[in-house]
């Protein structure tokens, strides 16, 4: 399918989706589904530079929070709408994507990783000091109860999100298939080889990582808004870096489908989780699930969902 | 005469305190087939890798196609018309046969300005050099289901979809049978037919003593001889590297 036709079809589904949504005629539907649209643009996000280029990268809170406090540094200077502000988060997060590339991607493998989670140690230690955005007691804003032509705030960042998460799979989608998408996996099995065929491969992984950490600060700038408050602990928690690499393992990380798999059925059961009886008084037990699950598919579908389909389709024709 | 495709002057490598390279230097010229032999560990590799950008040398230079390659990174050096094979195959694992040969066509025929290859081009150029070799039928098959002989084709292809003046084949034979060895050398020279500069790095000395019109030795990070090569093994420094005192 030609890329403006994959679009429309998105476009397509995701309104089906946000009709669905109202029509549940629950409030909560909104609040638990954004979550599940943000889990989706950070998987997508990561699988960019994680699947594809193959760095696993344990920085996620780190582009998020950056897009977190993009919003709330701008909210204090300046009066801006919300789409205005998850631009601006986006381009602060690619931009550090970018210098961190340019710093880190000379390490590979486990290095590189290493050095992805020392980021968001190091820019948590800096936002947790730098009082103008609230240092470590957090910053809050009151946000608008409605807005026009929707109704409720709740479904603006629903649809906001759902439109981001629309964005972030068809660019991931375009990739795929693209001489970028090629140059990438190539990067993936043999970055030596990759060399030597032609492939300008520091140029490749920095459009990866500007491009991953740039859709993470999106995903993130709306959250002061979403929670109408933030402070450190809440903007770098370990549940974007867990999740974010989990979602695209479970699903499967060469394609854009994978990590949309991964996310409805990871992002599902957390949801229901945190409001399910059984679990009632166990907040943690989100992470728990995430972890039961990971072990599981490590063990038994190390190539995610898409993996064990691939591997019986080729059985079934062989 | 004209100047030479390659020419290396005084290149030196360290690792550490070892000296891998010292003081190498060599001229290739335009569609000649030159083997480059040594014992294990003397250097061979090492020389091709800093030829194609993959390591750096410390000093002296190489010139390609009168260009200087000193400091440029190894996709451009491709790019300029200088391919290779690698000693151990480094296939794109996820990537088809196929696929494989997509990369350079997309990254150094693509990329070297002029024209744009179409995608009905590319699969056409993948689809031809996939007969060259005789890899056809495993044109969507992935590496791993290819056999050694077959890998060892796919590493020559993929070098060869890059449109290259010179190929460096480092130790394509390395592990094959007689008859697989000689598939490979046939190949070789099909491709020095239609005009490619070949350096063949190689230890099966039948297949260099057939293939080559000059011998390069290097012993020990140093060039000991070079010249026609039965005048080359004749050499009694040649013989004492080999064979010892």
């Amino acid at each position: 399918m030609r890329n403006h036709l994959f679009l429309v079809a998105a476009l397509a589904v995701g309104a089906l989706v946000f009709f669905l949504a109202r029509s549940v005629g629950n409030e909560y539907v909104f609040v638990a589904g954004y979550v599940v649209l943000q889990y989706l643009v950070l998987a997508t996000a990561w699988n960019i530079l994680g699947g594809y280029t193959g760095y696993v990268n344990f920085g996620t809170p780190a582009f998020f929070a950056l897009g977190a406090y993009s919003t709330a540094a701008l909210t204090k200077l300046v009066t801006l709408p919300l789409p205005a502000l998850m631009v601006a988060g986006g381009v602060v997060s690619g931009v550090i994507g970018l210098a961190m590339g340019y710093l880190t991607l000379r390490l590979r493998g486990v290095f590189f990783s290493i050095a992805t989670l020392a980021l968001a140690v190091v820019l948590k230690t800096f936002i947790t000091n730098w009082s103008f955005i609230g240092g470590s007691k957090g910053t809050y804003i009151v946000r608008p109860m409605t807005v026009p032509l929707l109704g409720s705030y709740s479904q603006y960042l629903f649809l906001l999100m759902l439109l981001l998460s629309i964005g972030a799979i068809t660019i991931a989608r375009s990739i795929e298939r693209s001489r970028l998408g090629y140059g990438f996996a190539a990067i993936r099995d043999d970055e030596t080889a990759a060399e030597a065929s032609g492939v300008p491969t520091l140029k490749l992984k920095l459009i990866a990582t500007t491009l991953s950490g740039a859709l993470m600060g999106m995903a993130g700038a709306p959250y002061l808004y979403y929670g109408a408050y933030l402070n450190p602990e809440s903007a770098f928690t370990l549940d974007y870096a867990v999740n974010s690499i989990a979602m695209p393992l479970i699903g499967g990380t060469t394609s854009w489908i994978g990590p949309l798999i991964g996310t409805l059925l990871l992002g599902g059961v957390q949801q229901w989780a945190s409001v399910s009886r059984i679990f009632e008084g166990y907040p943690q037990v989100n992470v728990l699930l995430v972890g039961v699950v990971l072990v599981l598919f490590v063990v038994a579908a190390p190539n995610g969902i898409l993996g064990l389909l691939r591997s019986r389709r080729r059985r079934s024709t062989v | 005469m004209s100047p030479p495709l390659l020419a290396v002057a005084e290149v030196g490598k360290r690792f550490g305190g070892f000296v891998a390279l010292d003081a190498i230097s060599l001229e290739v010229g335009a569609g000649e087939r030159v083997g480059l032999i040594g014992p294990n560990g003397s250097g061979k590799s090492t020389l091709v890798n800093c030829l194609c950008g993959t390591l750096r040398h410390e000093s002296g230079s190489v010139r390609f196609d009168g260009a200087v390659m000193d400091g440029l990174p190894a996709h451009e050096r491709t790019r300029l018309g200088m391919a290779r094979s690698f000693q151990l195959p480094r296939p794109f694992r996820s990537l088809s046969v196929a696929e494989n040969l997509r990369i350079p066509l997309l990254y150094t025929v693509n990329a070297r300005g002029g024209r744009h290859l179409p995608p009905t081009e590319i699969d056409e150029r993948s689809r031809e050099l996939l007969g060259l070799v005789g890899l056809t039928e495993k044109a969507g098959h992935l590496p791993r289901d290819l056999s050694q002989v077959e890998m060892r084709k796919l590493e020559l292809a993929r070098a060869m979809a890059a449109e290259p003046k010179l190929l460096i084949a480092d130790e394509a034979m390395a592990g094959l049978s007689h008859s697989e060895v000689d598939d490979i050398l046939a190949l070789l020279r099909r491709l020095n037919e239609r005009g490619i500069t070949i350096i063949l790095i190689e230890h099966i000395m039948r297949a260099v003593m057939s293939f080559s019109e000059r011998l390069v030795v290097l012993v020990a990070g140093r060039k000991i001889a070079d010249g026609l090569p039965e005048q080359v093994i004749r050499n009694p420094e040649v013989e004492r590297a080999y064979l010892g005192e």
